[in-house]
């Protein structure tokens, strides 16, 4: 994997919508424990849509700038939209093959907004397992 | 004498692709002779060990316990039998915690230091789990040193037993265990050496030392994994109940019961790794034909050079002790601005392998108020140019990352 690929060095440099939501709807944290790699995400939501995202994180640039580049695409989403995001389409994001040991790296962002959604919906969080295991 | 590291690299048929391979705390790489010695086995000697009378099985039992002898050598026992081989260092620590821990209580103590890793953290915790015991942790002076008022506090305690590591896998820091063994026993308490990262490194003679338990694995000193070695003094073994139950650590079994079978098979259900035994064995011997000191005094100049080297990049921040001879195998270190995991995978991309992570030590790592740091480690075959090259991939992997 290209490291130096200039879209995730420019994410990991400049997140976009890395910031503290004022009154969000839902907020979760998430932790890849392997690496202690953390997102934590906020979402002002209306009529099942996202209005509205902000996020905090510390870690490797992977997770950093993926989450950075999934945080784009995220305003005006249903909930089911949003939840429907398979994990090829965060390895398209970054645009380079990431190996086996840096997956859940690349995947910290989606297994976030996925839990963030379901604690939205008061439903129970997602296993790892099962978020690098949805196609 | 003169240490000859490129005689000593080309006995390792993996270095030869020029891979700089600093992670030798994780696990060693093998030389010939060891993979030779194996492939022997299998090809002449290979059969079951204590049981049948054909020739092959007197062999391969032969060469068994000749593997036990050479690490009662290398461990400066007292008895043969005091050798219990196990699955790896983790496993010896276990067979300790499960066995010596049955006679536990809810007001008995054990104690540990930051500096454990987790394979002597939480066979302990477990304990606790199970029989409420209470856990003292020795505590650090900012260099990773033990702090010499938490070891006295902690004893004081009269804690059943102290596990201690030899070389702390992170940063490398050589732990006094001589005085602080003696210190232990004067308050009544057992000490386990969890030797994992010193073996390699330092001479280890348990009668000297006086430890009560000590552990360590194969594949950390130049041997195949699988194979691994608990010491203990002869009557603390003989007083522990068994471990694990089967074939091998029986003398008799009726339907009703069983006797356990003498030292040291009492501890070694079911057909143990004879071949890795067998390469043990002779990973110890090609460790004592360059000499463990000769070997060490090699490495504390790779340090040195790790080092002086890394103190001059100045996004570099080493954790732990800066002077060579405070440490042994490891060094670990923060880079301003660059995750360790991409660093590392950067570094990996050039051909120089390190480690990332919490290292099994994320106590430790929570006392240091880090997540993860970057480690190297070193080992017999490398050499200075290898620091030397690693040490500018790092000066490379920073400009390119902050350009």
């Amino acid at each position: 994997m290209d490291l130096y690929a200039e879209n995730i060095l420019d994410h990991y440099r400049h997140p976009r919508h890395k910031s503290v939501l004022k009154n969000p709807t839902v907020t979760h944290k998430e932790e890849n424990v392997s690496c202690g790699d953390t997102v934590e995400l906020s979402l002002s939501m209306k009529d099942a849509k996202i209005l509205e995202i902000g996020w905090s994180g510390e870690g490797c640039a992977i997770s950093q700038a993926a989450m950075s580049m999934l945080s784009e695409e995220l305003i005006g989403k249903t909930t089911d939209e949003a939840l429907s995001i398979a994990t090829d389409h965060i390895h398209e994001l970054l645009g380079v093959p990431v190996g086996p040991r840096r997956t859940k790296c690349a995947l910290l962002c989606l297994h976030t907004l996925k839990n963030t959604l379901r604690a939205a919906k008061n439903e129970p969080v997602q296993s790892w397992t099962e978020t690098v295991g949805e196609q | 004498m003169h240490y000859d590291v490129e005689a000593v690299r080309r006995q390792f048929p993996i270095l030869s692709g020029g891979i700089c391979y600093l992670d030798s705390a994780a696990t060693s790489q093998k030389p010939n002779i060891v993979l030779r010695a194996m492939d022997t086995f299998y090809t002449s000697q290979n059969a079951n060990i204590n049981r049948g009378v054909h020739a092959l099985a007197e062999a391969a039992t032969v060469a068994f316990e000749d593997a036990r002898k050479t690490v009662q050598r290398f461990l400066g026992a007292k008895h043969a039998h005091e050798i219990i081989f196990t699955r790896n260092a983790t496993e010896a620590i276990n067979l300790v915690a499960k066995t010596f821990g049955r006679s536990l209580a809810q007001k008995d103590r054990i104690a540990l230091t930051l500096l454990e890793h987790h394979s002597n953290i939480v066979p302990w915790l477990q304990l606790k789990e199970e029989k409420n015991i209470t856990i003292d942790w020795i505590g650090l002076e900012t260099d990773g040193s033990l702090n010499e008022s938490s070891i006295a506090d902690v004893l004081s305690k009269k804690p059943k037993l102290l596990a201690i590591t030899g070389v702390s896998n992170v940063l490398g820091t050589k732990i006094p265990l001589k005085e602080i063994i003696k210190k232990a026993h004067a308050n009544g308490t057992l000490v386990l050496v969890d030797a994992a990262q010193m073996a390699a490194h330092e001479k280890i003679d348990v009668q000297d030392l006086d430890c009560d338990f000590l552990a360590f694995s194969g594949h950390k000193v130049y041997g195949p994994t699988g194979i691994g070695v608990l010491y203990g003094k002869e009557k603390l073994l003989n007083d522990l109940p068994t471990f694990l139950g089967g074939g091998d650590m029986i003398q008799t079994v009726t339907t009703d019961g069983f006797t356990a079978a003498e030292l040291p098979r009492k501890f070694e259900a079911g057909t143990p790794a004879i071949a890795e035994a067998v390469g043990l064995k002779s990973a110890i011997e090609w460790i004592d034909s360059l000499g463990i000191a000769a070997i060490a005094e090699h490495e504390e100049h790779l340090l040195a050079h790790a080092l002086e080297k890394l103190q001059t990049i100045k996004e570099v921040k080493v954790l732990g002790p800066k002077d060579a001879k405070k440490i042994a195998s490891c060094i670990s270190f923060t880079v301003d601005g660059i995750h360790p995991h991409d660093l590392t995978q950067i570094l990996s991309e050039k051909g120089v392998y390190l480690r990332a992570g919490h290292h099994c030590t994320q106590p430790l790592h929570n006392h240091l108020g880090v997540v993860a740091t970057s480690r190297i480690s070193v080992a017999a075959y490398n050499t200075i140019e290898e620091i030397d090259r690693f040490a500018t991939e790092i000066s490379h992997a920073i400009s390119a990352w902050k350009k």
